[in-house]
């Protein structure tokens, strides 16, 4: 796949190496918190927003935010840097930096937000992003169709977790995710329940949990460095870290731990065998992906320390590797031209740096001592045991890391010492801004296992206690904790997971004969889509007819039929018609307005109609001056004008009102248009019958001179007190201008296009 | 419209009604008047020359396309907006500076971010309403 170009071209531009810079910068900043938030002392930032509905953009940073920051920050800068080699060239490149920058904003900001509201809109803000950066391929319509998957799943799934967050806030009166945690468990409040449903759909799409696991391979449409970024720390993590911020209110229930122990559990074995059946390396790791995920998901239904330190740890150590191997995979693709495993083999050779990095993260993904995924392994067989579903949680968890063992040899072992096959390019050695990464992210796995203490005093036990919502005791991370169970479950695993690995090639072929009888979910999205446009397309055609008469008729049938059941069920007493103290002018404008009716109904022509109805709005407008509103008037008459002016003109192009000089009058359009009349003349007359309320015209009358030095009220109103709604309503009146206009003159030419082929 | 008569009272018409509706828009703070109807008076202005000679001439008389003018306005009244805004005060809030004096009663005149605004919305309706109708009177 050719998503990257000519290795030659120029890399070192603003876009590439100023996100980068930036966001290394970003990293910086955020490790200054590192020791006061591992000494217990969380940082917190408000920024009012919108004060009046208890939401602002408050942001807080624990040691779980913390943790994902830094992910965020520091995996972000190398994987810019990379981007900006592995797409130079690419003529599009700069929208691809915007786009990868922007994303890494919404992502932080998501895990930084306390409000939930805000925490919500950087959500939906890594789901728009991620579409595009997935998309960016776009002239390639199966990357299109699966960037709008990913979105429809993903956008699904947040409007429930908007729902279930703002009834959330509501319950607990506040929207603050630290004061709600801080309050404890919410397990038989009113509602919990359904909260913790729509606060699941939100984090179970989002990272892909089965059943709704097919976006996240499709997602690989993204250029390699885009996998590398969302499917290390960010993006797909978003549901994990949710699950791990909610915990302290949501976690401890039996609907928790099953839900998450079986979804969690079903994800990692199902992706970890699904990993073993793929031939295409990025595809492998997608599934690997998917795997970790659901380990996490796993390990997160538990409450206890061992549970929760082998979610943050192998959270840490999964991000490190997988984005390390992503990006080895890019190099390899770069390099050879092809990411087939079947193919791959014996680079070493050619690429020692990129052996030697993708070795680090593959011993780190197997969970071979001294690395951090050893601990992490050894964490989470501790934590498998103390679980309350063991008989269940513990061979899942030796199957999936099993698998994960195998897939570790054949993505980082096989094609750097493996067989050669015939490949598309001879290797050779990546450039340096793309090895960086993998080979910084390689040694901090080995790094962070070799220093068990410091790497879980500064980041995991930090996040343990975020996530337990107490003080954690820590001590659980250690490369040696000595002969115990968990310790013969990893040399179990190794030996499981090695004769997987010699079995991988005949297991593949078993496993896509077992695929193809499955159901195929990401098929049934497609027909599930079609069949959703077809009910949409029907019902447009129903309601849209395109007749602008049916249009005029359904929405003053509407309203008749609002205002009629109203004024029928609601008790609004009698209505007085008071004709006394009209004199001459009042009883003369009347008539002229039902004369103007009148021939507007017997007129067969339109332009006569269209001036008899000027007629008509003349007569409101004497009215309005009669009762002392000047500026009203004036506007009414200059509308009217300008009414007529702009009709007349499209009548000028219309056929006759009825070239048959017969009348025709349709029964039913006669009478709604006097039932809206009745109608309107029973609500004119009964409000005027309620005593007028003059508390806002004093208030005008009071203010206007001494707070607005104007005498004018209406246009004090208009400029001063009421200036937001003026500024909606001139926008109005430019969008309306600007759409008729492009209207008419698409008209226009769309008329020439045709005359020209004739 | 082929009338000499309308033809040669058109170009007498459109710049007193040009005149007139800045008047309206500069006294509708204390008077009837204003933005909003100033806008439509100078749209009726440009509407009867466009009647007389054309919407061809009546576009380069206005020189700027009514598009365009009725974007300016929208922009200038944000503007206006803005203002307040890095002012300190809430958005839309009216700034006034008294020139030669330190209130409205001893100040000659103000310079005041309500009349931009209120300038703003004359270009909106002029600009919205002459878009329309030129593009009309094209049609063909």
């Amino acid at each position: 796949m050719a998503d990257h170009s000519d290795p030659n071209a120029p890399w070192k531009t603003v876009s590439g190496i100023g996100t980068s810079a930036i966001t290394a910068l970003l990293f910086v900043f955020f490790l200054q918190y590192l020791p006061g938030v591992a000494a217990g002392d969380p940082v917190r930032w408000v920024i009012p927003w919108i004060p009046s509905l208890d939401v602002n953009l408050t942001f807080w940073i624990d040691g779980l935010s913390l943790m994902f920051a830094l992910l965020i920050t520091g995996i972000g800068a190398m994987v810019m840097l990379y981007a900006a080699k592995y797409l130079a060239g690419h003529p599009q490149y700069d929208r691809f930096a915007l786009y990868l920058f922007s994303f890494m904003l919404s992502m932080l900001g998501l895990v930084l937000a306390d409000n939930l509201i805000a925490l919500f809109v950087f959500w939906e803000l890594t789901t728009f992003t991620s579409y595009l950066l997935i998309g960016f391929s776009h002239t390639d319509p199966k990357s299109r169709r699966n960037a709008l998957q990913a979105l429809l799943l993903t956008a699904a799934g947040g409007l429930a977790l908007l729902a279930g967050l703002i009834m959330l806030g509501i319950t607990q009166g506040t929207f603050e995710m630290s004061q709600i945690n801080a309050a404890g468990s919410l397990e038989g409040q009113r509602f919990y329940l359904l909260i913790l449903i729509l606060v699941l759909c939100g984090a179970f799409t989002k990272s892909a949990q089965v059943p709704f696991h097919f976006w996240l391979p499709n997602a690989m449409a993204a250029p390699t460095p885009v996998s590398a970024y969302l499917h290390s720390a960010t993006m797909v993590k978003a549901g994990v870290y949710l699950l791990a911020r909610m915990h302290p209110s949501l976690s401890g229930s039996d609907v928790w731990i099953w839900t998450l122990s079986i979804f969690g559990a079903v994800t990692a074995v199902f992706a970890s065998f699904m990993a073993l059946r793929q031939t295409d390396l990025k595809q492998t790791l997608a599934y690997t992906t998917l795997m970790a995920l659901g380990t996490l998901v796993m390990f997160l239904a538990g409450s206890t320390g061992y549970a929760i330190t082998a979610a943050m740890t192998f959270l840490l150590v999964h991000s490190l590797y997988k984005a390390g191997l992503f990006l080895t995979i890019g190099i390899i693709d770069h390099s050879t031209g092809t990411r087939d495993a079947n193919l791959l083999g014996g680079l070493a050779k050619a690429m020692p740096i990129t052996a030697v990095a993708a070795a680090l993260a593959g011993l780190a993904m197997a969970g071979i001592p001294p690395f951090l995924g050893f601990i992490a392994k050894e964490v989470a067989y501790a934590g498998a045991l103390e679980a309350r579903l063991l008989v269940f949680v513990v061979p899942m968890a030796l199957v999936a890391f099993a698998l994960m063992f195998a897939v570790a040899g054949i993505v980082a072992y096989k094609p750097f010492f493996g067989p050669q096959g015939k490949l598309p390019h001879a290797p050779h050695e990546g450039p340096w801004p793309m090895l960086l990464g993998p080979v910084v992210l390689g040694v901090l796995g080995l790094a962070f296992g070799l220093l068990p203490g410091l790497s879980a005093y500064y980041l995991i036990e930090p996040a343990v206690a975020a996530v337990m919502g107490a003080p954690d005791s820590g001590g659980r991370v250690k490369l040696w904790a000595g002969f115990n169970m968990p310790l013969l479950l990893s040399l179990v695993t190794f030996a499981l997971g090695f004769v997987l690995y010699l079995k991988h090639q005949s297991l593949r072929g078993l496993l896509a004969r077992i695929e193809a009888r499955g159901p195929n979910l990401d098929a049934g999205w497609d027909v599930f889509l079609d069949k959703f446009m077809a009910l949409a397309k029907g019902q447009t055609k129903l309601i849209q007819t395109g007749v602008l008469r049916q249009y005029m008729f359904a929405t003053f049938a509407v309203f008749a039929t609002t205002v009629l059941v109203t004024l029928l069920t609601r008790n609004v007493g009698g209505i007085s018609l008071g004709f006394a103290g009209l004199g001459f002018m009042e009883w003369g404008v009347a008539a002229l307005i039902v004369a103007g009716t009148v021939l507007v109904l017997q007129t067969s022509s339109r332009i006569v109609a269209l001036v008899a109805l000027g007629v008509v709005g003349i007569g409101v407008a004497l009215i309005f001056i009669m009762y002392s509103a000047p500026d009203v008037a004036i506007t009414q008459l200059l509308v009217e004008l300008l009414v007529v002016v702009l009709l007349a003109l499209a009548f000028l192009k219309m056929p006759h009102l009825d070239p048959s000089g017969t009348q025709t009058h349709s029964f039913a359009n006669a009478a709604l248009a006097a039932t809206v009349g009745v109608l309107t003349t029973i609500v004119v007359l009964l409000v005027v019958d309620q005593p007028f309320d003059r508390r806002l015209t004093e208030f005008f009358e009071a203010t206007s001179w001494t707070e607005a030095f104007g005498r004018n009220i209406v246009n004090v109103i208009l400029v001063d007190f009421r200036t937001l709604d003026t500024f909606g309503e001139i926008a109005v009146v430019l969008i309306a201008a600007l759409g008729a206009f492009a209207l008419l003159k698409g008209a226009t030419k769309a008329r020439a296009a045709k005359g020209d082929r004739k | 419209m082929n009338s000499i008569i309308f033809t040669a009272a058109a170009r007498l018409l459109v710049a007193l009604l040009f005149v007139f509706s800045l008047f309206m828009l500069l006294r509708g703070h204390h008077l009837p008047g204003g933005g909003f109807i100033g806008g439509l008076i100078g749209a009726v202005a440009f509407i009867v020359y466009s009647l007389a000679t054309g919407p061809a001439e009546a576009r380069l008389a206005l020189r700027i396309s009514p598009e365009v003018i009725a974007m300016i306005g929208l922009g200038i009244a944000l503007l206006a907006g803005l203002f307040s805004f890095f002012m300190g005060d809430p958005f839309f809030t009216g700034q006034w500076y008294w020139v030669g004096g330190d209130s409205y009663e001893t100040a000659a005149f103000s310079i005041n971010t309500v009349l931009v605004f209120d300038i703003g919305v004359y270009l909106v309706v002029l600009g919205g309403i002459l878009s329309l109708t030129y593009a009309f009177e094209e049609e063909t």
